[in-house]
């Protein structure tokens, strides 16, 4: 067992090293634009699986908090604030108006949660978009490299992920997780439900908000509203689950699966990789809950099923 | 000053009633089935499309090509039903909820990119010769098409409201709604009066649609600012409650163009947004609805 661990780490690091090292070999800005949109992705999908896959609560507003994270970087650099600090700022308005949000939208449970958020999320879409109607340039745009903006998608993915895997491990981790299973359930057990979901609220909404502070650097231009739009929320979500969500792995695979299908499709037949996604993300709701994830542990698990009976046969066998 | 108020609130009130008859369907089958169909809108904007194929290859009045919109939706529904939503029915209510919210968001994406690769992304619309008649009162003009739409809404949510009441497979219906383990004891067959219900649903969304073609325009992308229209009317007028869908949808318009003409009319869709989060948070049951148990 301390040996596979040892290994899986070892390949790991191995694995990032490889990722550190890719602007080097690969020249070519379209490869590089591609392994930033699967980080992007995946890190929406991993901040928003906390929240939707590990406390239950399916939060389709999480584009409002990409889009706050987003703007306000934006904003705050056009200014001249420097980029660190304005990048940081991005998460912590988006927890600000976490806060602001959640504590009357917890007051709804389930699916009035998720719509309640919905069209928080379009509000502020709308607003933004009639308050904020001009296209944006990127500050950065005299000498814009891709090479920063990849480094810091990838130290965001590893950052977040990393978060997602203690988290889970933890006490706060495991209370969101039986919140989760059953709210009435976890607080007879002493764990307050309201205080765990504004937790993995805040956690899910600051990491996304840092996603858009990021989205603020990589982008050349943009209208400030167009975080906001609902896909920023619906497209991580079906990765989420058609990974897996409540794992960690899960965001991973459904966030590199989603954008594999899209280059392969989008050479062919265009918006073709949309309707089989949605296709996909249809029938892992009804047919497998737990995503490609599961689909892996069950395949392996009748596998090793087989070897076992193999093994426990062949004496028998011999026996006879 | 006071005219265009007057304007403004007839045509809140015209509106309403298209509003009231976009969010019945939804309405309808949430009330039955508890399937949270948010797919709603593109099933609408599949209406739309519809009727505008009749109208440009047929020639045929819009307002003529509401029973093709029907029956063809009737169909869609049926289909959608059999294949996907009757998967869900033997959940728990929360969960069934649930997971029909995640399937149709699915859908949503099916759909809207279908109806990209059939009919591009441009904006159409259907005008008719008449488009531009209207009657005045006392200053106010009331458009022909608005007030021929406002007709047809009505006439809708008076015949499901007759359907329900007086048939005897709506009889069914509002037994199932009320209990469906004992509705099927007394030999009601519940995936009938469920595939019957959302069919009946994706009907009355295809007529709105034609309805939303006639006064507005139709493109791909439309179907969730519509399916939120519908939410928002719905949860107004309390969930799954017929006759609240029709002042819901008033309750709406109204508020809308009072928005446009007070504040401006870029934030109408906000002010709908708005009101609807207060009612979820301080009257889940709408606010015309009674209290559960």
């Amino acid at each position: 067992m301390n040996l596979k661990r040892i290994v899986s780490i070892v390949l790991l690091v191995a694995f990032l090293i490889v990722l550190v090292l890719l602007p080097l070999v690969i020249k070519k800005d379209n490869i590089i634009n591609l392994l930033i949109l699967v980080l992007l992705y995946m890190t929406l999908a991993s901040s928003w699986n906390i929240l939707g896959g590990y406390t239950g609560q399916t939060n389709l507003g999480q584009a409002a908090f990409f889009g706050i994270g987003s703007l306000t970087t934006r904003l705050l650099w056009i200014k001249g604030i420097p980029f660190i600090a304005s990048f940081l700022a991005g998460g912590v308005v988006a927890v600000v108006l976490a806060l602001v949000i959640g504590i009357p939208a917890f007051r709804l449970k389930g699916v009035y949660f998720a719509i309640g958020t919905l069209a928080l999320a379009q509000i502020l879409n709308i607003t933004v978009g009639n308050m904020l109607p001009d296209m944006s340039y990127n500050p950065g745009l005299s000498n814009y490299q891709l090479a920063p903006r990849y480094y810091l998608f990838l130290a965001l993915a590893v950052f977040i992920i990393g978060i997602a895997y203690f988290l889970v491990k933890s006490r706060w981790g495991l209370g969101m997780m039986a919140v989760r299973e059953g709210e009435d359930a976890a607080e007879s057990l002493g764990i307050s439900a309201l205080k765990h979901k504004l937790l993995a609220l805040s956690i899910s909404a600051f990491l996304t908000g840092l996603v858009g502070s990021a989205f603020a650097y990589y982008h050349v231009s943009y209208y400030l509203n167009m975080p906001f739009s609902p896909e920023w929320t619906f497209d991580p979500m079906m990765m989420a689950y058609i990974g897996g969500t409540g794992t960690i792995i899960g965001p991973i695979i459904g966030s590199i699966f989603f954008v594999g299908l899209q280059q392969l499709l989008v050479m062919n037949v265009g918006e073709w990789h949309l309707i089989i996604f949605g296709v996909l993300f249809i029938l892992i709701v009804l047919f497998l809950p737990g995503g490609l994830v599961e689909a892996w542990t069950k395949i392996r698990q009748a596998f090793v099923r087989r070897k076992k009976t193999i093994k426990t046969q062949q004496p028998l066998n011999k026996e006879a | 000053m006071l005219q265009s108020l007057g304007q403004n609130l007839a045509f809140g009130l015209l509106i309403g009633a298209l509003y009231g008859l976009v969010a019945l369907g939804l309405s309808l089958v949430f009330g039955v089935t508890k399937f949270l169909n948010v797919a709603h809108g593109e099933l609408l904007m599949f209406g739309g499309y519809a009727s505008f194929w009749a109208f440009s290859l047929l020639n045929l009045d819009p307002f003529l090509t509401i029973p093709i919109t029907i029956v063809f939706l009737f169909l869609v529904g049926a289909l959608l039903y059999k294949l996907v939503f009757s998967q869900t029915v033997k959940l728990p209510e929360e969960a069934k909820i649930k997971n029909t919210l995640l399937i149709a968001f699915g859908l949503s994406v099916i759909l809207q990119n279908l109806a990209l690769r059939f009919w591009t992304a441009d904006e159409q619309s259907i005008t008719t010769s008449y488009a531009g008649a209207a009657i005045t009162v006392l200053g106010v003009r009331f458009p022909a098409v608005r007030l021929a739409s406002l007709v047809v809404a009505i006439i809708f949510l008076v015949a499901l409201q007759l359907f329900l009441k007086r048939t005897y497979t709506g009889k069914a219906i509002r037994a199932t709604v009320q209990n469906w383990e004992a509705a099927s004891l007394m030999g009601i067959d519940i995936h009938k009066v469920y595939l019957l219900s959302f069919a009946i649903g994706a009907a009355l969304a295809g007529a709105a649609g034609t309805l939303v073609a006639v006064n507005y325009s139709i493109q791909p992308a439309m179907g969730l600012d519509w399916t939120m229209k519908a939410l928002i009317v719905m949860v107004l007028g309390g969930l799954g409650n017929i006759p609240g869908t029709l002042v819901g949808g008033l309750v709406l318009g109204v508020t809308e163009s009072a928005t446009s003409f007070f504040i401006s009319s870029n934030y109408r869709e906000v002010a709908g947004l708005v009101l609807f989060l207060l009612v979820l948070i301080f009257r889940p049951q709408g606010l015309f609805g009674k209290k559960e148990g």
